[in-house]
């Protein structure tokens, strides 16, 4: 019997000739992740445990990004980016990428894959729970908390019990109206909320691999909405060049032997999808776009490491160009990259930044913003009984700010058409 | 970990997600600080729906601990965010231990990591025969949770291989009974 993927990285990590789902087995990272929210209980554990005087294990294999609560004038999120800035010194880390500099960078887990931190072959641990976004690049990515975020800071080490892997494979080409988004949350209405929980979810499929890397990304990101322990797309060329223009670093291309063991299989015909939206109050709570024409809304956002990546607001702009939004729409880029796209890409001589204030979208700056509501005087949190689409990946009640306020995900192609015209609309209507 | 965890259950249904177990504007206070962490006591639970509290508040106004010991939940326990601080929160105000029919699996590792809680599984869906207020038992060492209120008593899943981390009390220490750190 063969292994899949992600068992091959994991036995290779912890030098094993072959690993089995459900064994427990402790693995040497490539990367561990950390940002301003749960960065500074992270290194509160370390010092704790290691030691005030204690160093981290490998200083080039943490990588810092604040990237939560950056622009509101909350006093104990100031203090997080101090407490991670005096860390970073102090442990003199080389990958801090700090805000209010021209070091900053923006959400963690797109800035990762722009600063070259994210290759094919390794283990890369964050504490985010949305880690699982560079599975996109044929690795093994997920999310930890505080305690196991120390522990690797410590020893460069953690345990991780094999999961099972479950197989979406989407043959066929994709309709053009048809995103990144469209089919993670098909995937995810389909298997259910917690259909994948323990789980690695490898998508794979002429469809998959057609597309760019944003996309991907998009994919393995939402693998933590059906309860994945991580997603994962394998390497191809595509991945290659990504990769290859960001960093120097040597990596290795894995991929799931032909006789490996899947514990799901799941075939979809491309062709045949169409653009779906999910309900509140879960990511899995999956109706398409058309059946939904009557949800009156009040509010769209275009943003997050889900939904605020440059071909994001390539399709966002491509409905929004020479439209007018007849709701409060906001732009919110996840990095300072993206930001600069949104100068540097014209359609008609027109930049996409041009496109979306002539809409009359209000744009913010690069962070996570209103996604996870965060302080009160956060860019597009909600306050009131506002009824959001919203491109970001959970929906989860109070998620954008107010308990009150219903949010509706979609991919960034409804999200703009539902902005233009008042209701959730089919982007197909405008494609 | 104590032989015998004993107190109050507060029952909840499917799906509780971190955000409702500690909503995100509120994981900016200190965690190593005494004073300040108390306050992840006083959110715990603040980001339940009405609906699904009633009039029943897990945390009395003004209070930074609960009157309740045990939570009993639906399935997929702690789904969302990898917030450590949501375990850390259930700890701060008091619980012990929850009972879920499952788990998302970042909130699971974090409860036996940190060593906040036992995150106990059972099959039956506990939800449906225990209510808010019943006196509960944890029979830590048989794995056998009783109600002493409607005198019925439930086998608990076994915990497997966490059982020894949380038995040390937390991954660190785990770690150091092993040898694997000094």
């Amino acid at each position: 019997m063969g292994m899949t993927i992600v068992e091959k990285i994991l036995a290779k990590h912890s030098g094993k000739e072959k690993v089995t789902p459900g064994e427990n087995v402790w693995v040497d990272v490539d990367v561990l992740m950390t940002h301003d929210v749960t960065g500074p209980g992270t290194m509160a554990i370390f010092e704790e445990k290691f030691g005030k005087d204690a160093k981290v294990w490998d200083k080039e294999k943490i990588v810092l990004v604040p990237d939560h609560y950056i622009f509101t004038k909350d006093k104990h999120a100031m203090r997080n980016i101090e407490y991670v800035k005096d860390f970073a010194k102090k442990q003199e880390l080389k990958y801090f990428y700090e805000p209010f500099t021209t070091n900053y960078k923006g959400v963690c887990h797109v800035a990762l894959a722009q600063e070259g931190h994210t290759r094919p072959g390794e283990v890369l641990f964050g504490t985010d729970s949305h880690t699982g976004t560079a599975g996109a690049f044929g690795e093994f990515a997920t999310g930890i908390g505080n305690t196991d975020g120390a522990y690797i800071m410590g020893t460069g080490k953690l345990w991780v019990k094999i999961p099972e892997t479950m197989r979406f494979t989407f043959e066929g080409e994709l309709p053009p109206y048809i995103m990144g988004k469209d089919i993670v949350l098909q995937v995810i209405g389909d298997i259910g909320f917690d259909g994948a929980t323990y789980k690695c979810m490898q998508f794979d499929g002429e469809a998959i691999h057609s597309l760019s890397m944003e996309e991907r990304m998009t994919i393995c990101n939402m693998s933590i909405e059906a309860g994945g322990k991580c997603g994962i797309i394998e390497p191809d060329e595509i991945t290659v060049e990504y990769v290859n223009e960001r960093t120097n670093r040597p990596f290795e291309m894995l991929k799931s032997d032909e006789d490996a063991n899947y514990s799901f299989t799941k075939v979809y015909d491309a062709t045949k999808l169409e653009p779906v939206v999910a309900k509140p109050h879960s990511p899995g709570n999956k109706e398409l776009a058309k059946n939904l024409s009557d949800v009156k809304l009040d509010r769209s956002y275009i943003g997050s490491c889900t939904g605020g990546k440059t071909a994001d607001f390539v399709a966002a702009a491509k409905i929004l160009k020479g439209r007018k939004v007849a709701i409060d729409t906001f732009i919110v880029p996840a990095t300072t990259k993206v930001n600069e796209s949104l100068d540097k890409i014209k359609f008609d001589g027109q930049s996409l930044r041009e496109i979306f204030v002539e809409a009359g979208c209000k744009v913010g700056k690069p962070s996570c913003a209103a996604c996870l509501g965060g302080p009160v005087d956060t860019f597009g949190r909600t306050h009131n009984t506002e009824v959001v689409i919203s491109t970001t990946n959970r929906n989860f009640p109070g998620r954008m700010g107010s308990m009150d306020a219903p949010i509706y995900l979609a991919s960034p192609y409804t999200a703009a058409a539902s902005a233009v015209t008042g209701y959730i609309t089919d982007p197909r209507k405008f494609i | 970990m104590a032989d015998i965890i004993k107190g109050k259950a507060y029952v909840l249904g499917d799906n509780i997600d971190t955000d409702q177990i500690i909503p995100a504007m509120h994981l900016v206070y200190k965690l190593d600080d005494e004073e300040e962490s108390k306050l992840y006591g006083k959110y715990a639970f603040s980001g339940l729906p009405k609906e699904a509290i009633g009039d029943t508040p897990f945390i009395k106004e003004g209070e930074f601990e609960s009157e309740y010991k045990i939570v009993i939940s639906g399935k997929n326990f702690g789904c969302g965010s990898s917030r450590e601080h949501a375990p850390f929160a259930l700890a701060k105000a008091g619980i012990e231990a929850v009972i879920a029919e499952d788990y998302a699996r970042i909130f699971y590792r974090n409860s036996v990591d940190g060593g906040f809680l036992i995150p106990y599984e059972t099959e039956k869906r506990l939800i449906d025969e225990i209510k808010t207020g019943d006196e509960l038992e944890i029979d830590v060492l048989k794995g056998i949770l009783k109600n002493k209120t409607s005198k019925k008593e439930y086998v608990l899943k076994e915990l497997g291989d966490v059982k020894d981390i949380i038995d040390a009390g937390g991954l660190f220490n785990y770690a150091k009974e092993k040898n694997y750190i000094k």
